[in-house]
């Protein structure tokens, strides 16, 4: 009977519990901490005709599991957003404004010497090419255990160890043989599945993954895909990857940032922004790649012009002079990210949908 | 049926491999093995295979940019194979070629205008001033403006370097041209202008295309009839409809499975994702060259060469799938 007592408490709990998850979704935001929150993020580069902006104002965030798909042509500032956040920009290259929050760190003004603990360790990356990302003079072995005889203090026969199950496990076949392998010995396909276990070897929180299919064959690229799929589902392992190809996106993301010139022009669920895409730029993409399944022979809808060159950005709108859209304002006044009505999680950089309340804060 | 444009019989070429000082031949790639089809005037064949397969060395091939090491190439019934180099120049007039990369297929040291004037002059067609003139023309005819004749190419953007790739092509009015992944080098909003200037030019003119490319996207929407290559051998031809709704050699069907779709409704779709890499052409595997990776591989196979079968829709496989299955039209 006494137990009845405090059956209040529970009940509160059940009031409390369904009074959030009826709240808004920017506020229910602060009760799931998100694992990255890139804000405003400005990264400049100086050249001989001066400092050029890459990227501008980007914002976004990424939950613990989650797969954000940065998906943009050459030029759109993707890639430099993913070297921003790691801190591995060349040397003419830097953070001009805006934070990286990783946890409860600024990797945007961290001292190189904490941010390399975090590099390798809770955040990994993969790129393009594994044959220029991995030393060619070092067998397989010795690279994935020096990431963890360094952070995971190993000792050399452990991290052997453990390197010959990280291979298995990203199916890589005779696994005690390849662990004395050379890279050059593998192929291309081998070698991105070993860039994968390398990534994997000190239980990141956080991948940042490259174009890691781009350089593969279709059938090597479908497998890699599936493998980074299974293994962040077992991991739980968020996920930002970088692509030009939205049919990698419709595969793999959750949610997807779509890039022009060096800004974020759209973001939303990857269900939504293929159903009911919003910015002109979106649209335009998603009717110029040639499909498989659906009807042969509809002609593609090209976007004309080309990607605006980082020193000469238009005014206004980036896309206006390729927009079919494009008003009179559009060339002379920035768009800002905007909320759709009704669809809390899916902004846009786009003056078509300029409604007065709709304005999310930068 | 009209007599084909291009015949490519029984084509092969093999490049040694070389060791020590001597340079004693020790084996062979084959890079290209027993490949044949047909091209018919006014249409597209598109070439699909992943790297390796031999479409690019078919193509050079077929412009004798690679001497065949056995095999014919028969262009209206000639056999450029054989010809003499006198005679192989004044057909070269006839079959031109759009490589994937203008960045490195376009001189650096030379205006866009003595670029495409240059096969005129060079085959004796026109004088300077004419040639220079028909530049002008065809410069339009691809989509740029007048004044880019006389920049350089460093000074246009990848898109508007392969109109400049395409516009040489066209200007000693061929009958065939050989695109060589043109479309690869490209930003995704830039592949559609270009496929659809090829599209809009071969209306046009009545070219006849052989469009190579790894993209299945590409070959699906330019390409009449398609030869799907692994490893050197051609594994089927088909009509684009045939091969897409009912393909009959599972590496088609593998093929088709392993591409992207742009349609996350599609992600989960079933599909066989093959195991394993591509065998080196040094040393292809006896038999069928993909059983190695084959789901449906029996004990024939790995003895056996399967050949090429000679219906409306061949196939190079001992245990062909049934045309009937149909890909789902989503979307």
């Amino acid at each position: 009977m006494s137990s009845r007592k405090y059956d209040w408490i529970g009940t509160l709990g059940t009031i409390w519990a369904t009074a959030i998850s009826h709240l808004p979704w920017r506020i229910r935001l602060s009760t799931t901490p998100e694992l990255l929150q890139v804000r405003n993020l400005k990264t400049e580069f100086s050249t001989d005709q001066g400092a050029v902006t890459a990227v501008d104002e980007v914002s976004f965030s990424l939950a613990p599991g989650e797969t954000l798909c940065l998906v943009g042509e050459s030029g759109s500032g993707k890639s430099v957003t993913a070297l921003s956040i790691m801190g591995l920009l060349a040397d003419n290259g830097r953070v001009a404004g805006g934070s990286i929050r990783f946890e409860d760190q600024d990797l945007a003004t961290l001292p190189e010497r904490r941010l390399r603990a975090i590099r390798g360790n809770s955040i990994a990356m993969i790129f393009q090419e594994p044959m220029t990302s991995l030393n060619p003079v070092l067998t397989i072995g010795d690279q994935l255990s020096e990431t963890m005889i360094l952070h995971l203090g190993l000792t050399k026969a452990q991290a052997r160890e453990r390197v010959i199950e990280l291979l298995t496990k990203v199916g890589i076949p005779r696994a005690a043989e390849v662990v004395d392998d050379y890279p050059h010995r593998l192929s291309g396909g081998m070698r991105q599945r070993a860039m994968i276990a390398m990534a994997l070897s000190c239980g990141p929180k956080l991948i940042v993954a490259d174009e890691p299919t781009t350089a593969l064959d279709v059938t090597i690229q479908a497998q890699i895909l599936k493998l980074i799929r299974d293994l962040s589902a077992e991991t739980g392992t968020a996920m930002i990857l970088i692509t030009h190809d939205l049919g990698v996106v419709a595969e793999m993301a959750d949610r997807v940032a779509v890039m022009y010139a060096g800004q974020v022009v759209e973001q939303a669920d990857v269900f939504t922004l293929f159903d009911e895409p919003k910015h002109p730029y979106t649209t335009a993409l998603m009717r110029s790649i040639p499909h498989l399944a659906g009807p042969a022979g509809e002609r593609l809808t090209a976007i004309s012009g080309s990607v605006p060159s980082l020193a000469q950005m238009p005014t206004g709108c980036r896309f206006h002079d390729r927009c079919p859209q494009a008003m009179d304002r559009c060339r002379d006044d920035r768009p800002e990210l905007l909320q759709l009505n009704g669809s809390p999680d899916h902004t846009v950089r786009c003056w078509l949908y300029d409604v007065p309340v709709a304005k999310v804060l930068p | 049926m009209t007599a084909p444009l291009l015949q490519v019989r029984n084509l092969k070429k093999y490049y040694p491999i070389r060791k020590g000082v001597m340079a004693r031949t020790v084996g062979q790639v084959r890079a290209v093995d027993d490949v044949s089809f047909d091209v018919y005037p006014g249409e597209t064949l598109g070439i699909v295979g992943e790297s390796g397969c031999g479409k690019s060395t078919t193509g050079r091939a077929i412009l004798r940019l690679e001497a065949p090491t056995a095999g014919s190439v028969l262009f209206e019934g000639t056999d450029i194979a054989t010809l003499s180099a006198g005679t192989m120049r004044r057909l070269r007039t006839d079959l031109q070629m759009v490589f994937q990369d203008p960045y490195s297929s376009l001189n650096p040291q030379i205006r866009i205008g003595d670029l495409l004037a240059e096969p005129l002059i060079a085959h004796h067609r026109l004088g300077r001033a004419a040639a220079h003139a028909r530049a002008a023309e065809i410069i339009q005819v691809v989509g740029l403006p007048k004044l880019y004749l006389n920049r350089y190419p460093h000074e246009l953007s990848g898109g508007q370097r392969q109109r400049v790739g395409i516009a040489r092509a066209l200007m000693l009015e061929p009958k065939l041209i050989v695109c060589d992944e043109p479309v690869s080098a490209l930003d995704v909003s830039i592949q559609a202008q270009v496929l659809n200037l090829l599209k809009d030019l071969q209306a046009e003119f009545g070219l006849t295309y052989v469009f190579i490319s790894h993209g299945l996207g590409a070959i699906r929407y330019i390409s009449d009839r398609i030869v799907v290559m692994y490893l050197g051998k051609v594994m089927e031809v088909g009509t684009t409809r045939a091969i897409f709704a009912g393909p009959r050699h599972p590496y088609t069907e593998i093929l088709l499975d392993a591409y992207p779709e742009a349609n996350p409704h599609l992600r989960d779709r079933p599909r066989i994702i093959v195991e394993g890499d591509v065998p080196s052409p040094a040393k292809p595997p006896a038999g069928c060259v993909f059983h190695t990776r084959c789901p449906s591989a029996q004990a024939i196979c790995r003895t056996e060469i399967p050949q090429l079968t000679s219906d409306d829709h061949p196939v190079a496989c001992h245990f062909p799938l049934s045309a009937s299955k149909t890909v789902e039209a989503v979307g």
